[in-house]
């Protein structure tokens, strides 16, 4: 540690951690005294760490970059700081609880992580085929209207890093749309726990339908805002075309899904490949890009939204038809027992079915007392059902011993896999293109470190 | 009762006493053996497992049938069964007393057991495609056994053989497995000689086909072979397994941790790490952490 340039003592790191080299603690505020020092010993090879609390990074990702001058020679990533282990606390509650832990995971896209969690439990319970066609509906509404407001992020965040404000700021703006429609549908705006296995927790709201064709509306029209504010945009495109390069070889060797690898030009989507929920039943378009770049992932992520709004439109008609319909399978061993209502004390069970099980029916309490304390039993096996989650392939490998708790629940997050495309992507470039680089990327550290 | 009937019922209790006497025979056997490595690690329900049998078989009563007959909980009648513990009483409470009178209740866990060919659909194809390189390459003992279940075929395969076979899987024409979402490791520390279990899942984007490759390790020699020159993204992936399970994956380029800190003991996802937390009082009234709870499993 050098005392002479910084007055400020780092607690994390004693002098004795540093084998070589000279290390300056960058606090801000204090770049002349560094850059002076640095000038005096006058060496050409810096090791920066960026991170891992630093705005551009994208969450609390640290990155390790060698630099000569401006060029990156070597960048690694440090990843584990939001580690919350996730997936053995759902080791400890039943299966229907293990939906309120895994939708933390990755937090701008909650309903994924749900979805693909509670496609394993219903193949390993082989219920796939009893889901009411309705739960079907909303899940895929859900998903598509996240994927929207994950894209508004990405691209929000992306634009704020190379100082594009206006796209983060109009970004944020529709976002919030979004997340006011999950309010409306779910109760929350973030980890809804609303997709559980065997359909969702609860049906439509009255008047959602028409809030969600106002926001169709809507979105139609502020859409093409960002292509007129960005697509052609000098400044834009000259931070991002030929940015992050990775061509198909690469992005199959090292496992890459989503938009970066659809941006190789190759059409790979599993709402298409692989459909789940249904979707071989929605008119859309898979988006692809051939230019392998960070330009080519923005144009992605702008299409796709497009193509989401298209699919959430051919929902919003087909459940104005299913009205009444039920959200929850048939198995009374496997749905919960009742609905949710609105009371004096908030969300809870539904008063109605409160008065029968207290008053009416001793079987009921005693069923609704088995499922809720001690959930149901799901036979012994393992599943992987993955879906494609705005970031990629999003899986969770569900094992079950044939307890009333998931035996594991792994969860292959596409952020964790896609990060690795860090050092092939910005090696060799400047560090300011590491930002867009990782940017295109765009790991949310939740999912990554889960 | 129909003739059907009794001879499910006779298949059923078949299956049951086989299940019952391979986990008896475990049982006496690590009783016996006590330079065993594992011994203290097993847990201690099991080794009484012996004694709880006794006391259901003796009880003089008459005999009960199995709790559910129906042709899709029985057993497949060939093929070993796979059974990785047992399960004791009826709502897996333990601490407390169990008034319910099923707590002498003893079931095995078991897990689907191997297929019979045909497997059905493309798992023939990509079967005879996989053996077929195999014969020719003189490493018919690979495949240790193949599990068809709800769909999803697996693979189970000798450690040893795992980087070849990967290989094949990746590069035959007929195969063209791609893409390996990952590894993910599981730990069964019931599952004597096989506790830790790296389970692959590899996609053919050209075939657009999914199977499932699981190698095991015992937790006396937890290594596996790496997989990383095979398919790169297995990099991260085999950290994270090595550092929650402690899977030791041989010529990974720099096996470290990757989500828990360096200096860290132990490997968190195993089961024989617990989970932690403290009690948390509200309103009076104090909870125990997760793993102390009164649980139903």
């Amino acid at each position: 540690m050098s005392t002479d340039t910084s007055q400020q003592q780092d607690l994390y790191a004693t002098p004795g951690e540093t084998s070589q080299g000279r290390v300056f603690t960058v606090t801000g505020q204090d770049w002349d005294s560094i850059a002076q020092s640095i000038g005096e010993s006058a060496e050409e090879r810096v090791v920066v760490n960026m991170g891992p609390q630093h705005p551009s990074t994208h969450g609390v990702l640290r990155l390790i970059l060698e630099l000569e001058g401006e060029t990156v020679t070597e960048a690694r990533c440090g990843i584990g700081y939001l580690h919350t282990g996730i997936e053995k606390n759902m080791e400890y509650r039943s299966w229907v609880q293990g939906v309120t832990f895994c939708t933390r995971m990755d937090y701008l896209s909650p309903f994924y992580n749900e979805a693909t969690y509670c496609l394993g439990v219903e193949r390993l319970l082989d219920i796939e085929d009893d889901i009411p066609e309705k739960a079907q509906v909303m899940r895929v509404l859900l998903m598509e209207l996240n994927r929207i407001s994950s894209h508004l992020v990405a691209i929000a965040t992306g634009g704020m890093e190379i100082g594009a404000l206006t796209v983060m700021t109009i970004g944020f703006r529709e976002r919030e749309l979004v997340l006011d429609l999950f309010e409306l549908i779910t109760g929350l705006r973030m980890n809804h726990a609303f997709i559980r296995p065997g359909g969702v927790a609860q049906d439509l709201p009255p008047g959602a339908l028409d809030e969600i064709r106002d926001f169709i509306a809507l979105m139609k029209k502020r859409l093409p805002e960002y292509a007129a504010l960005c697509n052609a945009n000098p400044i834009f495109k000259g931070r991002l075309e030929g940015i992050g390069h990775l061509d198909l070889a690469g992005c199959l060797a090292l496992g890459i899904t989503g938009p970066v690898l659809r941006s190789t030009g190759y059409a790979w989507d599993l709402r298409k490949t692989q459909p789940y929920c249904g979707y071989e039943d929605y008119d859309f378009e898979v988006q692809t890009w051939d230019t392998c770049d960070s330009y080519g992932r923005f144009r992605i992520r702008l299409n796709e939204m497009s193509e989401s709004l298209k699919i959430v439109e051919q929902c919003a008609d087909r459940l104005a038809g299913l009205e009444g319909a039920p959200v929850m399978v048939g198995d009374r061993k496997i749905a919960w027992p009742s609905q949710l209502a609105i009371g004096s004390d908030g969300m809870g069970n539904s008063l109605d079915h409160i008065r029968h099980i207290m008053g009416e029916s001793m079987e009921a309490l005693i069923h609704h007392f088995k499922l809720v304390t001690e959930g149901f039993r799901v036979p012994a096996g393992q599943a992987y059902v993955p879906i494609e989650s705005p970031r990629g392939e999003l899986g969770a490998h569900v094992v079950s011993d044939g307890g009333t708790r998931p035996f594991r629940a792994h969860f292959r997050d596409p952020s964790f896999t896609n990060l690795q495309a860090t050092s092939v992507m910005s090696e060799g470039g400047m560090v300011a293109d590491v930002i867009v680089a990782i940017a295109s990327i765009d790991p949310v550290m939740g999912g990554v470190d889960r | 009762m129909s003739g059907e009937e009794r001879n499910d019922r006779a298949s059923g209790n078949a299956d049951a006493e086989k299940v019952d006497e391979k986990a008896a025979g475990e049982a006496s056997d690590t009783s016996d053996d006590k330079a065993d490595a594992n011994e203290s690690a097993r847990p201690s329900e099991e080794r009484n497992l012996g004694a709880a049998k006794s006391r259901t078989g003796t009880g003089g009563a008459v005999e009960q049938p199995a709790v559910d007959q129906s042709p899709v909980n029985v057993p497949a009648p060939t093929g070993e069964v796979r059974a990785v513990g047992v399960r004791h009483g009826m709502f897996g409470t333990s601490g407390t007393g169990d008034t319910s009178g099923y707590g002498g209740l003893v079931s095995a866990k078991v897990f689907p057991a191997p297929a019979q060919r045909p497997y059905g659909g493309w798992f023939d194809e990509v079967a005879d495609a996989l053996e077929a390189r195999l014969h020719a390459t003189g490493l018919t003992t690979a495949i240790e056994s193949v599990v068809v279940h709800r769909g999803e075929i697996t693979f189970h395969v000798r450690r040893d053989d795992l980087p070849f076979v990967a290989q094949m899987l990746r590069d035959d024409e007929a195969l063209r497995f791609e893409f390996c979402s990952g590894v993910s490791g599981v730990h069964y520390p019931e599952d004597t000689g096989r506790e830790l279990h790296a389970v692959y899942h590899l996609t053919s984007m050209t075939h657009n086909r999914r199977i499932r490759v699981e190698v095991t390790a015992p937790d006396s020699d937890p290594h596996v072979p790496s997989l990383v020159s095979v398919y790169p993204t297995l990099d991260w992936h085999e950290r994270e397994t090595y550092d929650m399970f402690g899977l030791v994956f041989d010529g990974h380029p720099a096996l470290t941790r990757v989500l828990m800190p360096d200096d860290w003991p132990g490997h968190p996802q195993r089961k024989d790490y617990p989970l932690g937390g403290i009690p948390v009082e509200y309103k009076g009234g104090s909870i125990p952490p997760p793993d102390q709870r009164r649980s139903y499993n």
